[in-house]
């Protein structure tokens, strides 16, 4: 489904993003500087290494690229289009009256949440993938015991079927209370 | 630790009459020297000043006790000293007087669900005003801004800056400042020159006030009372976006009130003529002095606290003590240098939370919190009754019907505008705008209070003729906005529905994908390149990692920083808090042993309910009635209600089992145990022994209660308590200890024979390591044990045994942790008496021989 998406997309002109993402010429031009900067050897598009990279601070910047960016390169109309994602949704509907794109729709970000756990994409997200996070996420200080039953705990919590893995469903229960639209919005390309 | 902060409190309570008492003596001084500052030539406006006489009585005082000397002339048995104790028994009386009222008010929610408490209170020091009124003729008690300012206003602003919620002040402190300063200033400016042009256009009749003045009075009129918004916002449980803006502002705005206020009170004195734009260029950098200097002195004063707290191990009892001391002198030393002590105490106490709380020890930090709450707790009430006297008094009565009417309208109009106007500008820059029925909240929200009315009465009589307008006014706008808008704040939020704040239980998972989120977001600015708010926050936590937290917390706190885990830890303690409680409620903590320490107890909780009880679970859809009810009834004043509950409730629990405990733990004959420490806590210490006597007695109680099913436990078991068996019942015991099935403790059953006169603690003798365990997290002795089911519902294991019915109707007696032991007698009932030639004991002491 993903994959189909991003082919249509790559043939979309450079130009066009516009028109979909409304968004003004000097932010995309400030965008695709950023582009430029992240694309170390200019072929024209990213690999996954180069984003990477800009990440190294982050403790699970290999994650988030590979939910982000699933094809092995981006170029720039993808790029900014998987950035659009996270964009508060109110402006969008607010400013121009209408959906993004009815067609590609916006890939809800907690989907994008979902797959940063789900690394072998079975639609769920065992124990052991939750304690790989929480590994990456937390400090030394605390030991692979409490690890486990941190990750034990935080599956009892969600786990409603008793399988012993979240799937999405679940998963997305588990946050009811957090907005997540409010939360995972970035303010830029404004 | 329930007898810990009480004593803590106490202590604290003494020290606040007596410091307040020394005030009663010495306000008439002190507003003396106000008036002679006041009135001492000023000729220009000066950018910082120095005002030690100002302080000095209260700054020297929170350190020296003042004491009274006395002379003895001759021998008198009794005599009647009423002078020399009036003023602190003045002053007690008060406080307790206040409280009363506080308790007969709090008594009916029926009321209070309707009315705040804060316009109750009101009403109430209209009443006690009333009577003064009526006794003396004269009002001697009102509300001096000495009082006010040095003694009731601090606990509050300390409280609030030490429970203010970092995360979402700081999140939304841009627009909080935009409202403070220049929704202060709007208010300010439009309140003075309306009221202004209105008096050229002749609606207040023949009174003598300039524009100066006017502008005066609307400075400090113009902020927002941080005492008055606590106290109704805490009843209306708006969202928190919603409330920290509010609160946010007026906590914010001291800072321009004071600087506006002594701005156009040195205007005033140095008349129109004399003002030039030097004069005004000086006022506006005083502001950024008086504010920024005021935070910044705060913020050095919580570093000093945290790192003084890192080293405060050994003297425990007056560690909470430094925060109190150390809070008030910022607050002090800040009105020293004229700075805005407001803004200083807040940031104090919003500087040091994190690291006095990693700091101190457990004990401590309740201390603290409890403390705190009760100070500011306290000072609410005395100010808001104390408003309410201050009414009473013909003296301060001056009717002018267009002022007053006017300013009532000017302050709730402009208030409105001044909120529409900063937030349309703020939402084009917000990610999540503020809607416009918040927006509404926040105008109805402005509420006046107690700093309005102690700036009023500190203005200067000689040069503003009509100052008791002015204090009246002033007292009628607080009483508007408090008693008529707080009334009428909860009818309106509900009715536009405004979004409340959600009381939700904190998940784990919740906290875990929180984290993520946050990587996301970083990751997602680092991507597109873009430096905002995600990305300064992220450069600030390392930065704060890297050096505040090494500098400031103690070597061991920091290695239980993360936050993931701590929340995992309090979730955990509280499940098990609540799992061990359910446990004695049904008579038995039997099962407790037979499940793995990461269960989820509350599902586990909820389905044994759905089988024992099916009428109980017909009312528990929030899954616990029994915390609901009780936070609703809790009063507190606190920022982060919910948190701040949970642990309320949590602590109630401890007090619980605690009582629970004491009821049905062995005394001893002789109890000598009690001696009293100023240094030590550890009075209680032989409890502690009690306890843990109990506990070992319970282990080994539940051990044979096992061995009594047969058909349940495993053989293992059954062959180690047979062999038991006979020990035990020796009727002459010859000093033989042996080692029961948990290794680790021993009895020495030297005594038994001799009888039971000897004091229990005695005859025990256990290991010095050995400590209290805690079953729920021990590692199950039988592993191969099927007891999923709790015993007193696995049915089908009873059936097997003979002994069953008998041990299922004493389980199911609900609640007393002794009926265990009876079971234990009747399990063997026949023996026992046969084979000890004992009068029968009772069925607890039985049990210590086990």
């Amino acid at each position: 489904f993903y994959r189909t998406r991003t082919r249509t997309r790559t043939q979309i002109k450079p130009d066009s993003v516009n028109s979909v993402i409304s968004a003004s010429a000097a932010h995309l031009l400030r965008l695709h500087q950023r582009f430029q900067f992240l694309d170390k050897d200019s072929r024209g598009s990213l690999r996954s290494e180069d984003l990477e990279a800009a990440l190294s601070e982050n403790p699970i910047g290999v994650r988030i690229v590979g939910a982000f960016f699933q094809q092995e390169t981006v170029d720039f109309p993808s790029f900014v289009r998987i950035l659009a994602h996270f964009r508060p949704t109110e402006k969008n509907r607010t400013r121009d009256g209408v959906q993004p794109d009815p067609a590609v729709g916006r890939k809800c970000p907690s989907s994008v949440a979902f797959q940063l756990y789900d690394q072998d994409r079975d639609g769920k997200i065992s124990r052991t993938e939750l304690l790989q996070v929480l590994r990456e996420m937390l400090g030394l200080q605390v030991t692979e015991e409490q690890l486990q039953s941190i990750a034990e705990r935080a599956i009892q919590e969600a786990d409603l079927d008793r399988d012993d893995a979240i799937c999405f469903d679940e998963f997305r229960k588990s946050l009811e209370k957090v907005n997540i639209d409010h939360k995972l919005s970035v303010r830029f390309l404004e | 630790m329930a007898e810990q902060w009480r004593s803590a409190l106490l202590l604290c309570l003494l020290m606040a009459a007596s410091s307040l008492a020394s005030t009663g003596t010495t306000a008439p001084a002190s507003t003396g020297n106000d008036t002679e500052h006041g009135t001492g030539t000023i000729n220009t406006l000066p950018i910082v000043t120095w005002k030690w006489h100002h302080v000095e009585v209260p700054y020297l005082e929170s350190h020296h006790e003042h004491g009274g000397g006395h002379n003895a002339t001759g021998i008198a048995i009794v005599s009647f000293k009423w002078h020399h104790v009036e003023s602190p028994y003045l002053v007690a009386v008060w406080i307790l007087v206040c409280f009363f009222g506080k308790l007969l008010i709090e008594a009916n929610h029926k009321i209070t669900n309707y009315i705040p408490e804060s316009a109750l209170l009101i009403c109430f020091g209209f009443i006690l005003g009333g009577i003064v009124w009526g006794a003396d003729k004269v009002q001697t008690f009102k509300l001096t801004p000495t009082v006010f300012f040095f003694y009731l206003l601090p606990p509050i602003m300390l409280d609030t800056g030490y429970s203010m919620p970092n995360k979402l002040f700081f999140t939304n402190l841009g627009a909080i400042l935009i409202h403070a300063v220049i929704g202060t200033v709007w208010n300010a400016a439009t309140l003075g020159l309306s009221l202004w042009g209105c008096h050229q256009g002749g609606a207040m009749g023949n009174i003598e006030i300039g524009l100066l003045q006017y502008l005066l009075y609307g400075s400090l009129m113009a902020a927002v009372d941080p005492v008055a918004v606590i106290a109704v916002f805490e009843q209306v449980h708006v969202n928190e976006v919603l409330f920290i803006l509010v609160f946010g502002e007026s906590l914010l705005n001291d800072g321009v009130t004071v600087v506006l206020f002594n701005v156009f009170d040195a205007f005033v004195s140095l008349g129109g003529g004399a003002i030039d734009a030097k004069e005004i260029i000086k006022g506006i950098v005083s502001f950024f002095v008086v504010a920024f200097g005021g935070s910044l002195l705060g913020f050095v004063f919580g570093l000093l606290m945290s790192l003084l707290s890192r080293c405060t191990k050994n003297v425990q009892i007056i560690e909470p003590g430094f925060i109190f001391v150390l809070g008030y002198l910022s607050y002090l030393t800040a009105e020293m240098l004229s700075l805005s002590s407001i803004l200083s105490v807040v940031f104090c106490g919003i500087c040091c939370q994190k690291y006095m709380n990693s700091n101190m020890n457990e004990n401590s930090i309740q201390t603290v919190r409890y403390a705190m709450k009760v100070f500011a707790n306290g000072s609410e009430t005395m100010i808001f009754v104390f408003l309410g006297i201050s009414a009473i008094d013909k003296a301060i009565w001056v009717w002018n019907t267009g002022f007053i009417l006017l300013t009532l309208l000017f302050i709730l109009i402009y208030r409105f505008i001044g909120v529409f106007i900063l937030t349309w500008m703020l939402n084009r820059y917000r990610l999540v705008p503020i809607s416009f029925v918040d927006q509404i909240i926040m105008g109805y929200g402005g509420l006046r209070g107690a700093v309005a009315y102690g700036l009023a009465v500190n203005l200067n009589e000689s040069k503003i003729k009509e100052k008791n307008l002015m204090v009246c006014t002033t007292l009628l706008v607080v009483y508007f906005t408090v008693i008529l808008q707080g009334v009428t704040m909860k009818p309106l939020v509900q009715w536009l529905k405004v979004k409340r704040a959600e009381i939700a239980e904190i998940t784990l998972i919740e906290k875990v994908q929180n984290k993520v989120f946050d990587h996301m977001l970083i990751a997602i600015e680092d991507i597109s390149g873009q430096i905002g708010d995600n990305y300064m926050r992220n450069k600030w936590r390392n930065f704060e990692e890297k050096w505040m937290s090494r500098l400031l917390l103690k070597p061991s706190a920091r290695k239980q920083q993360d936050h993931l885990y701590n929340v995992f830890h309090q979730l955990n303690l509280q499940d098990a808090m609540e799992y061990v409680k359910e446990g004695e409620r049904r008579g038995s903590l039997e099962f407790i042993r037979n499940e793995s320490a990461f269960v989820d107890f509350k599902k586990k909780l909820g389905e044994d309910y759905e089988e024992a009880m099916p009428d109980i679970m017909a009312d528990m859809p929030s899954n616990d009635p029994v915390s609901t009810c009780r936070r609703d009834v809790l009063p507190t004043v606190s920022l982060e209600m919910h948190e701040q509950n949970m642990r309320g409730l949590r602590e109630a629990e401890g007090i619980n089992a605690h009582h629970l405990l004491d009821q049905h733990l062995y005394k001893g004959r002789k109890q000598h145990r009690y001696r009293y420490s100023r240094s030590h806590l550890d009075i209680n210490q032989d409890e502690n022994e009690v306890q843990e006597i109990f506990q070992r007695t319970m282990r080994s109680r539940l051990e044979s209660f096992k061995s009594g099913k047969m058909g349940v436990a495993p053989p293992k078991t059954i062959t180690k308590h047979t062999k038991r068996e006979p020990q035990t019942k020796m009727p002459n015991g010859k000093n033989k200890p042996y080692h029961s099935g948990d290794e680790d403790f021993e009895f020495s059953e030297g005594d038994s024979a001799s009888g039971y006169d000897t004091s229990f603690p005695t005859r025990v003798t256990y290991r010095a390591g050995a400590g209290i365990e805690n079953p729920a997290f021990m590692p199950d002795l039988d592993p191969s044990s099927p007891l999923h089911i709790p015993p007193w519902l696995a049915d089908a294991g009873m059936e097997v045994n003979p002994v069953a019915p008998s041990e299922r109707a004493q389980v199911r007696t609900p609640g007393y942790l002794h009926r265990l032991s009876s079971l234990r007698t009747n399990a063997r009932s026949g023996e026992t008496a046969q084979d000890r030639d004992l009068p029968t004991p009772p069925p607890h002491r039985d049990d210590d021989h086990l």
